[in-house]
């Protein structure tokens, strides 16, 4: 895009600008407020890619935990398994790789349906994940989970630093780099002719068919994008954490990402971003400030769902167009 | 042995039985996928497990067996509150808020129960003891299962006389069938519906109240038997009753047999028979 292009387009202008404050968020946020940016980071990749299935494809599901899993699990395992090859170079696109698999398997099934049958599908499907990575506790460390150690990048070793360190320096800078190459290439898919088909699939289904709209085919590779930015958003979360568990692939972790996505709001491309950072704040106050969390969390969801169904940056986007009038 | 397994799959397929028939029965009418479901369920084996304990020894055995009804009364009240003040602004919205809702009541319910009965485990096991053991064929079993497929047999019989004699049961099969032909009769939806969450609500909880003598009630009680209800769901047809049975059957005995012959991967086996009965009939066994 050259420079009179994007002077016309004033969205890009502040897409930059917020780029430009997003490089000098660790020298403002304390390390603990960092690590709760970084999460909220994640979760917004993780936002971008699911709302490419529910807002621009129409399809609900209450599985993606599964590809966020599958994510978190193959740097987990590469970690255990093959220490070697453990850098982020490598890293990954293995996560990429694998979910990509996992969702194309899952996919392939799922796409069968829609409506609620998918989202039930996607759901017990997810469930099977998590049974395995349960169960199978000699291999994936089952309810312990698996310790992630810190990688190394391009022949950096991080030996001797300590998990915060790292987090504020080098990852914060991948981690931003990481977002913002999701960001564009989600914004590319939307606004291409593909992303195009798929909100006519949204819209109407049949109309789509009849003008030569593969329908099955296009919401395949929906859920396959979908699963391997859900995958990449996972894998960024374990360096963040410092471990995974089997409950990742829990169908409950699948509804938070479905809750983040609606909070921003589907209708919005941003709206899942602006959603995964706020609930990352939110569920962690409410989890430092009563043992009830679970009640605010869930009361602020009833609440959203019955007053402002088009999520935070719905509410403000409609105030702002009837502000203009 | 064999014997075992087949009660064992029995019992199992007559608890999933009240889970899922509640499940599809509000699925069927309000066109509602329950998530907060499981937490009914566990609703209701808190409460069982609260009144028995509170009974203790000072009343007759038979006492104890008519409190296991206070999990089919005390959810069914929480059904109604649940669909009077939440549920019922759901019908006209589309299928995220709906399913979004329930998430939400899921979390509700959850901390609700962490409130009124701590976090701690609920042990209430005097039904179960009470009744002793039976000796089957050599083998020893326990009458308390014994009593629940009783149970299951009695309220699945009462519950396909209502659904297929009383007008009432007519009145609500309908809906399920053509809700806007329904209306176009005349039709009192907004009744029928919540009459149809407080018997699906109900049902979730005189299962967790039957359940509650064999296992102690915990925090996230529910979980388990959500997931095997979606799956018997699924297998049988969205809001089908008749699937509701076939698939509970189908899931209580590959559990059984799983937990007998290949206990580490029971629950993925029980996906995979799933997987393949979906891949050669997408809409269930009974599915329309």
């Amino acid at each position: 895009m050259d420079f009179k292009k994007v002077s016309k387009h004033p969205r890009w202008i502040v897409y930059a600008l917020f780029f430009i404050g997003l490089l000098f968020v660790p020298r403002i946020l304390s390390i603990h407020d960092l690590m709760l940016f970084e999460y909220g980071m994640t979760f917004a990749i993780v936002g971008l890619g699911f709302n490419l299935l529910l807002g621009y494809t129409g399809l609900l599901s209450f599985g993606h935990g599964a590809y966020f899993a599958a994510g978190a699990y193959t740097v987990a395992m590469i970690g255990k398994y093959f220490p070697q090859a453990y850098s982020l170079e490598i890293l990954i696109p293995s996560a990429l790789f694998f979910s990509m698999v996992l969702s194309l398997i899952f996919g392939f099934v799922c796409v069968r349906h829609t409506k609620i049958f998918f989202s039930i599908l996607a759901l017990s499907l997810s469930m099977l994940l998590f049974a395995l990575l349960f169960k199978l506790y000699h291999i994936t460390g089952g309810s312990d989970g698996l310790r992630v150690p810190l990688p190394t990048l391009f022949g950096m070793s991080f030996k001797g630093i300590r998990r915060p360190e790292f987090l504020s320096g080098t990852y914060y800078y991948f981690l931003l780099g990481m977002f913002s190459v999701s960001f564009l290439i989600m914004k590319g898919i939307v606004s291409s002719p593909f992303g195009k088909a798929l909100q006519a699939i949204r819209d109407n289904e049949v109309r789509a068919e009849l003008i030569g709209i593969r329908v099955r085919r296009y919401r395949l590779y929906a859920f396959v994008i979908s699963g391997m930015f859900v995958g990449l958003g996972g894998a960024l979360w374990t360096f963040v954490n410092g471990h995974v568990t089997a409950d990742l692939s829990h169908w409950v972790f699948s509804g938070e990402i479905v809750y983040m996505t609606l909070l921003g709001g589907f209708g919005i491309f941003e709206g899942p971003i602006i959603g995964a950072m706020i609930f990352t704040y939110l569920k962690l106050y409410a989890m430092g400030n009563t043992q009830y969390w679970m009640f605010v969390v869930g009361g602020t969801l009833i609440v959203l769902v019955l007053l402002l169904p088009n999520g935070v940056a719905g509410a403000f986007a409609s105030l702002w167009s009837k502000l203009k009038r | 042995m064999w014997i075992i397994y087949i009660l064992n799959g029995l019992y199992f397929a007559a608890l999933l039985f009240f889970i899922s028939l509640g499940l599809n029965i509000i699925l069927g009418v309000m066109g509602i996928l329950n998530l907060a479901h499981g937490s009914l369920y566990a609703f209701g084996a808190f409460i069982a497990a609260w009144i028995i304990i509170a009974l203790g020894t000072h009343v007759p055995p038979f006492f104890l067996y008519i409190s296991l009804l206070s999990g089919l009364v005390g959810v069914g009240i929480v059904g109604f509150l649940m669909e009077k003040s939440l549920i019922r602004f759901m019908y006209k919205r589309t299928l995220e808020y709906q399913l979004l809702l329930t998430f939400g009541a899921l979390m509700l319910l959850e901390d609700v129960i962490k409130m009124i009965w701590g976090g701690q485990a609920y042990y209430a096991s005097a039904p179960f003891v009470l009744l002793g053991k039976v000796n089957i064929g050599g083998n020893v079993y326990p009458a308390y299962f014994l009593f629940v497929m009783f149970i299951a047999f009695i309220a699945g019989l009462l519950i396909w006389l209502f659904m297929s004699k009383t007008k009432l049961g007519i009145m609500l099969r309908a809906i399920s069938l053509d809700r806007e032909m329904a209306t176009a009769l005349g039709l009192n939806i907004t009744g029928l519906s919540t009459l149809a969450f407080v018997l699906g609500a109900g049902l979730a909880g005189l299962a967790g109240a039957l359940v509650v003598p064999t296992t102690p009630a915990l925090l996230g009680f529910g979980h388990e038997p959500l997931i095997l209800a979606f799956i018997v769901v699924v297998v049988g047809g969205l809001g089908s009753l008749k699937g509701a049975l076939v698939g509970s059957l189908l899931v209580g005995f590959t559990r059984s047999i799983g937990i007998a012959v290949f206990p580490e991967i029971e629950l993925p086996l029980l996906f995979l028979i799933a997987g393949i009965i979906l891949v050669a009939k997408p809409e269930g066994l009974f599915g329309r």
